[in-house]
């Protein structure tokens, strides 16, 4: 008789739904509850480098802003280390790299502070430009998806990034690149995310 | 042995796919390109650590960490309990879970809700929690109610909790849905039908528990979240990060 490969199965993915706020930022679905919520502090108050500005909205495919969407977003510190015991070095103490993100009820705008990533080690020893990891959820959305931002100011980082060079089309790898505002108090990073048309945001099967 | 090898290939024949026009909303929030495929770096196999300073104890009781003293919620008294296990059934540990739900009468408290089933001044609906060594968790709550939704004009959702996991890389984030053993609205749920696999609806299924209840208090389902494996480094002579 055959042996039997004895894996388990990944659970299936479910929509967060339109009222995720409730669990994962309660303060926004109109009630207080926690000592503290999560993922307010990306940086700490350690962190080296530039801080930034990164805002933007999430259309959908009649090119209206999702209004419900909850982000997350995962990052290095200016050294390119996450803060990870497989991140590749040490980290700011404080420094957690995590963050979540919910947008305006009323206007689908979503932002965030922290500091900009330095380049990290790809696979075989190749640098990957500096950037952010986001991962989208909302009602509508079955499994969520992830995608990266890239900061338009580091071209040269950019034409040899090992996963921005993957994409096929050229014109497509420009959907993950975040355009840099200057003159404010902060450098604003602006990132808009379109889920279906002809400019629809890369994702990616991780 | 340590793992240091990449994670399995997630089996998307399991997952739901982005357009499932029978839940309608996914119409115009699903992507029409292919998504592109990554071989894992270090920006996908790292993630979020947390710890008990981030957390208090009381977190993981419904029942209690938003009634008022000597008050609890209207409903059945439930212990939704489980472990969290990767595909090579290796437990992951301490690990975050946060959960969130409607109330027994099955109305949320989120002001976008506006169902006629009254809020539970007692209920909050949401709690969070680590799983230990060994990828147990538990939760207090109550049963939460089925409520109707907008989709076809007669859906019903059936019973269930939302959870979410971590794990402990971001390629093993997850968010989904418990539902009940029995429940007779779990085959014709649009959402729940967006999962093409019958088993895989199963896992989501939570199986009443006897031996896990607390006699003449709460009623008790299990439920385990199993999360991406990973690759031992059965060959040492690739670089690492290769």
């Amino acid at each position: 008789m055959a042996q039997k490969l004895e894996y388990l199965k990944e659970t299936a993915s479910q929509t967060a739904g339109p009222y995720v706020h409730i669990g994962l930022a309660p303060g926004a679905a109109g009630f207080d509850i926690y000592r503290e919520e999560l993922g307010h502090d990306i940086t700490g108050p350690n962190a080296e480098g530039e801080r930034i500005r990164v805002e933007g909205v999430v259309t959908d495919g009649m090119g209206a802003p999702i209004k419900d969407v909850l982000l997350e977003v995962w990052q290095a510190n200016a050294q390119g280390h996450y803060a990870h015991p497989e991140g590749g070095g040490a980290v700011e103490e404080g420094f957690r790299g995590w963050g979540r993100v919910i947008t305006d009820f009323d206007t689908g705008v979503w932002a965030f502070e922290t500091v900009k990533p330095g380049a990290s080690k790809g696979r075989g020893g190749a640098l990957q430009a500096p950037h952010l990891n986001l991962w989208l959820v909302a009602r509508g959305i079955n499994i969520g998806l992830n995608t990266r931002m890239y900061f338009a100011d580091e071209a040269t980082a950019n034409a040899a990034d090992p996963v921005l060079t993957l994409i096929e089309w050229e014109h497509r790898r420009a959907t993950l690149i975040a355009a840099r505002i200057d003159g404010g108090p902060l450098p604003v990073y602006r990132f808009d995310i379109r889920l279906q048309g002809e400019d629809e945001t890369v994702f990616f099967d991780i | 042995m340590k793992n240091t090898g990449d994670y399995y290939q997630r089996d998307r024949s399991l997952q739901p796919p982005a357009l499932t026009p029978g839940y309608k909303t996914s119409v115009a929030r699903s992507p029409r390109y292919a998504l592109i495929s990554l071989e894992n770096t270090v920006s996908e196999i790292t993630g979020p650590r947390f710890g008990h300073s981030d957390i208090d104890a009381g977190d993981n009781d419904l029942l209690s960490n938003y009634a008022k003293p000597g008050e609890s919620p209207i409903g059945e008294r439930i212990i939704l309990h489980g472990r969290v296990l990767d595909e090579n059934a290796k437990p992951v540990p301490n690990t975050l879970i946060e959960i969130w739900q409607a109330n027994a009468g099955g109305r949320y408290r989120h002001k976008k809700d506006t169902y006629l089933a009254p809020i539970d001044p007692n209920f909050g609906g949401c709690g969070r929690t680590l799983t230990d060594e060994t990828g147990h968790y538990a939760f207090r709550t109550v049963k939460p109610g089925a409520y109707p939704w907008r989709n076809m004009v007669n859906n019903w959702r059936p019973a269930h909790i939302h959870v979410s996991v971590f794990g402990s890389g971001f390629l093993q984030r997850l968010i989904t849905q418990c539902y009940f053993e029995g429940d007779p609205l779990i085959p014709i749920c649009p959402i729940v039908q967006t999962i093409p696999d019958a088993q895989a609806i199963d896992q989501l299924t939570a199986k009443l528990d006897l031996n896990a209840t607390v006699p003449l208090d709460s009623i008790a389902y299990k439920f385990d979240i199993i999360l991406r494996g990973r690759r031992s480094t059965m060959f040492e002579n690739r670089m690492e990060g290769n």
